[in-house]
């Protein structure tokens, strides 16, 4: 009787306070749950094989990581204002055989061999940008054309072969080989970009504009905030970041790679982005998230290589996390299932 | 609220068509419906009549299994029924008519009426010969062969056409119960007269009509009875045949609106807003005229370019001709952050779809268009962004347990704080408010008209659009009139009354009211509170 009367009033009470707590947590929530799964992952390999822990290989992990981790942070700014960008691989690889290109017609001037290809890397981000904004295109159809396109074009300009050779050049050999305090230099380049859209993000009044248009884009445009100026700046941004990613490839390689080492990196870039919490309809998501996740694919990925996976395995299981992270996100949001989902 | 002459309202005859009993709907801390108990039984017009937020929608809604009902139960020919979604409501035999139906565009409308159980052959083909023997005895059987052509390709229907087919639709689905929503606001007036006659076949037909309109002269001619809901309760069910528009007005309003209107004369004499033969896509040589200080309302129908207007002078429509001056200086508008810039800010309609960033909190939502004047080289300045989102939170009365709370999880009349606490924060000289208290309670209403006195009283040029005839009177102190496109009379706050107004709204086609006019018959949409945009 007691019981009876009471426990409808404890469960009404009970219900808004919870949510509000409920809200909060959700936030870092995402990031919790990714150091958990982090942790999981390493002790997982690190039980099974004694080398997996091992202060070389968590290097070799996080060196893999740092082009992907590079590509995912822009991904996650495209993201955050409603775009996406699966053409960052191709860019990529037209930036990679660029500066390979560059370097080697100009008598292995590592300088103005980067200097194209940043420059090839922002005419592309800007191309990206003006077929979406003045071409009215879907971000994903068009950067979809560009996937294929600037695929294309990195083949054509190198005729599908590697191109040159620089690691008789001081600067690739310390951007791909060198150290500074102990740790690679292409790990402090992914510091630094992380630091600095990071930044971005949360403290200056870019990032507010950029948040507010992923957010809710009429508004923003109500608001006095130039949309399209933003966007383009956004891929351009992109291209920036893919050019030096492309470098860093080359770097890493040797040589100027048309395809191999950056196809596919669109993929691992927007998993690591959505695993990290950003909403694909824009508006949501940070740097420390993504990059935690891109710890989590880049661990995932060298554990299955090291037990000795067949790696065509790998790449069904980033297509699962993928999906999984996109449904998690939307059963968080109560998304209806009716029809095609926005 | 008993009349002579008024059935009583909880009980019609047992057992047969739709009733609800005690229906209490509640959205978080908004109560849109408290413990509504009306019938509406077969073969009779019952329009559902009240102010906008009076909670038509919402009940309509539960009718039609859209929303579920807080407390209270739907009783379905005498039986209590639950539907879980309108897929439920319509098996059940509970339509709709919206005012804009779903119409697939490219196939036949013999294809849009059977959509969902079209008649097939081997393999999951189209029946083809089916179908066309269906439809035609089932628009003879109805007595609709000479309305509508069954071979009409969905794009190419009229509005009225289109509510045609959802009626079919309605029909072939053996419907008990219909409900009109607004289903003439789309009509052309040779249109609507062949509705009603189709409403009538259907009263014949024993079929329980539920028809929400805002148009007085429309619920004359087809109720029966009329249901009037105020605040979420029910006031009262009359019978049409025995009442009066003026009736079934003090009904809807029931309360002393002029209480609500905080009046200082503070306009001066420097005119801060001038428009000179403004000219858009959407508007056409329009020229009025804001002072410091001066509350200008812009009153008319749906429709009449008030918010286009608006937003063109927020710097989002282009101006085809005309000009455009701010304190005697000359205004060239090619985006809203050029408007901002100059000083002209605008809270518009559709708060959520249109100002609102509803992830984010109160403080990011205050500070969006001031953010150049908190920021340091690019770096905003939190701390002192902080103080001043909480100081216009303050004084605005925001109800939230902080500033870090997300917008929206706030009740629509804070939202619509928060929006007003942006414009604040910016210190405009113009502020353009487009329905500024729609779908909020009347608490919030009497707050918002409060800060539009004091923003008056700080000497802002204030132009407010509303589709309420009693706040347009209570708030202006002068009210420019459009309809069509076009400005068509200015009035005074002494010869203002809402039949001058409504005079001046109205079409010149439409017949003038020729008794006493409504409140309500300048509003010819439902509230859309509890609507998300999309």
């Amino acid at each position: 009787m007691t019981t009876a009367t009471t426990s409808p009033t404890e469960t009404e009470g009970a219900t808004p306070t919870a949510r509000k707590r409920y809200a909060p947590a959700a936030l870092g929530g995402q990031n919790l749950s990714l150091i958990g799964a982090l942790v999981v992952v390493l002790g997982l390999f690190g039980a099974l094989n004694e080398n997996y822990l091992a202060l070389s290989n968590l290097q070799v992990i996080a060196e893999a990581a740092t082009i992907t981790g590079l590509l995912a942070i822009v991904q996650t700014v495209v993201i955050i204002c409603g775009g996406l960008d699966i053409s960052v691989g191709s860019q990529v690889g037209v930036a990679s055989v660029v500066s390979a290109m560059v370097f080697t017609s100009t008598g292995s001037s590592a300088f103005v061999g980067m200097l194209a290809a940043v420059g090839v890397g922002v005419l592309v981000g800007v191309l990206n940008g003006l077929v979406i904004v003045y071409g009215r295109v879907n971000p994903t159809i068009a950067t979809l054309a560009g996937l294929a396109a600037y695929k294309g074009l990195a083949q054509l300009l190198s005729d599908g072969r590697a191109q040159g050779y620089v690691l008789n050049d001081p600067v690739f050999v310390f951007l791909g080989r060198g150290r500074i305090a102990g740790l690679p230099v292409m790990v402090w380049i992914l510091v630094v970009v992380a630091i600095a859209v990071h930044v971005m993000l949360k403290y200056t009044d870019i990032g507010r504009n950029l948040y507010a248009i992923g957010g809710n884009d009429t508004a923003a445009r109500l608001a006095g905030i130039n949309i399209n100026k933003y966007l383009v700046a956004v891929y351009a941004l992109i291209g920036v970041v893919a050019a030096v990613a492309g470098i860093l490839l080359t770097a890493r390689t040797g040589s100027g790679q048309p395809v191999s080492g950056s196809e596919g990196l669109e993929l691992k870039a927007i998993t690591a982005a959505a695993l990290g919490g950003c909403a694909l309809k824009g508006g949501k998501g940070g740097v420390g998230g993504t990059l935690l996740a891109v710890a989590l694919l880049g661990a995932l990925e060298n554990g299955l290589t090291v037990e000795g996976i067949n790696t065509f395995w790998q790449n069904v299981a980033q297509g699962a996390l993928l999906v999984a992270a996109v449904v998690i996100q939307q059963r968080r949001n109560g998304e209806r299932a009716v029809g095609l989902p926005h | 609220m008993t009349t002579p002459g008024t059935p009583p309202p909880t009980q019609a005859t047992p057992g047969v068509g739709v009733a609800v009993e005690n229906v209490t709907k509640r959205f978080g801390a908004v109560q849109a419906l408290s413990g509504v108990t009306l019938t509406f039984p077969p073969g009779q017009v019952t329009a559902l009549m009240g102010e906008n937020g009076a909670g038509k929608s919402t009940l309509l809604k539960i009718l039609t299994g859209d929303h579920q009902p807080t407390e209270g139960r739907v009783l379905l020919s005498g039986a209590p029924v639950s539907f879980a979604s309108p897929h439920d409501a319509r098996r059940a035999g509970i339509r709709i008519i919206p005012q804009e139906p779903e119409i697939i565009p490219h196939v036949s409308v013999a294809e849009n009426v059977y959509a969902g159980s079209l008649p097939r052959k081997a393999g999951r083909r189209l029946d083809r010969a089916e179908l066309s023997r269906r439809i035609t005895s089932d628009l003879a059987r109805l007595g609709f062969e000479k309305v509508i052509d069954p071979e009409q390709l969905g794009s190419e229907l009229t509005p009225a056409q289109r509510q045609l087919v959802e009626i079919l639709r309605a029909l072939t689905g053996d419907a008990k119960v219909i409900a009109f929503d607004e289903p003439t606001s789309s009509l052309a007036e040779n249109e609507a007269e062949a509705l009603f006659a189709l409403i009538g076949r259907l009263r014949a037909r024993g079929i329980a009509i539920i028809y929400v309109s805002h148009r007085m002269k429309e619920i004359f001619r087809l109720a029966d009875r009329i249901a009037v809901l105020r605040d979420g309760a029910s006031a009262g069910v009359l019978d049409a045949a025995a009442t009066t528009e003026g009736e079934v007005v003090r009904m809807m309003v029931g309360r002393d609106l002029s209480s609500l209107f905080v009046r200082q004369d503070v306009a001066r004499d420097d005119v801060v807003l001038r428009l000179d033969g403004v000219t858009t896509d959407d508007v056409t040589d329009i020229s009025l005229e804001v002072r410091a200080g001066e509350v200008v309302a812009l009153a008319g129908l749906m429709g009449a370019g008030r918010s286009e207007l608006g937003l063109a002078l927020a710097g989002d429509r282009p101006l085809r001709s005309g000009r455009i001056t701010l304190n005697g200086r000359p205004l060239r508008l090619r985006s809203p952050k050029d408007a901002i810039r100059a000083g002209i800010g605008l809270a518009p309609e559709e708060r959520k779809a249109q100002a609102l960033f509803l992830h984010r909190s109160i403080r990011d939502n205050t500070s969006l268009v001031s953010l150049e004047r908190l920021r340091r080289m690019r770096f905003v300045r939190r701390s002192q962004e902080k103080t001043v989102a909480q100081d216009f939170s303050d004084r605005l009365r925001v109800r939230a347990p902080s500033i870090e709370h997300e917008v929206r999880k706030l009740s629509g009349g804070n939202q619509q704080k928060v929006v007003l606490a942006r414009w604040l924060l910016r210190r405009p000289k113009v502020l353009i408010l487009d329905e500024p208290t729609r779908g909020i309670d009347i608490g919030a209403k009497a707050e918002i008209y409060r800060i539009i006195a004091d923003l008056a009283q700080d000497g802002v040029a204030l132009l407010v659009i509303s589709s309420e005839l009693p706040e347009v009177l209570g708030l202006a102190d002068r009210i420019v009139v459009m309809q069509g496109g076009r400005v068509t009379g200015e009035l005074g706050r002494a010869e203002a009354t809402e039949e001058a107004i409504l005079n001046l709204a109205m079409a010149d086609d439409l017949a003038p009211l020729d008794t006493a006019p409504t409140p309500a018959a300048a509003r010819p949409r439902t509230d859309s509170a509890h609507g998300g945009p999309r």
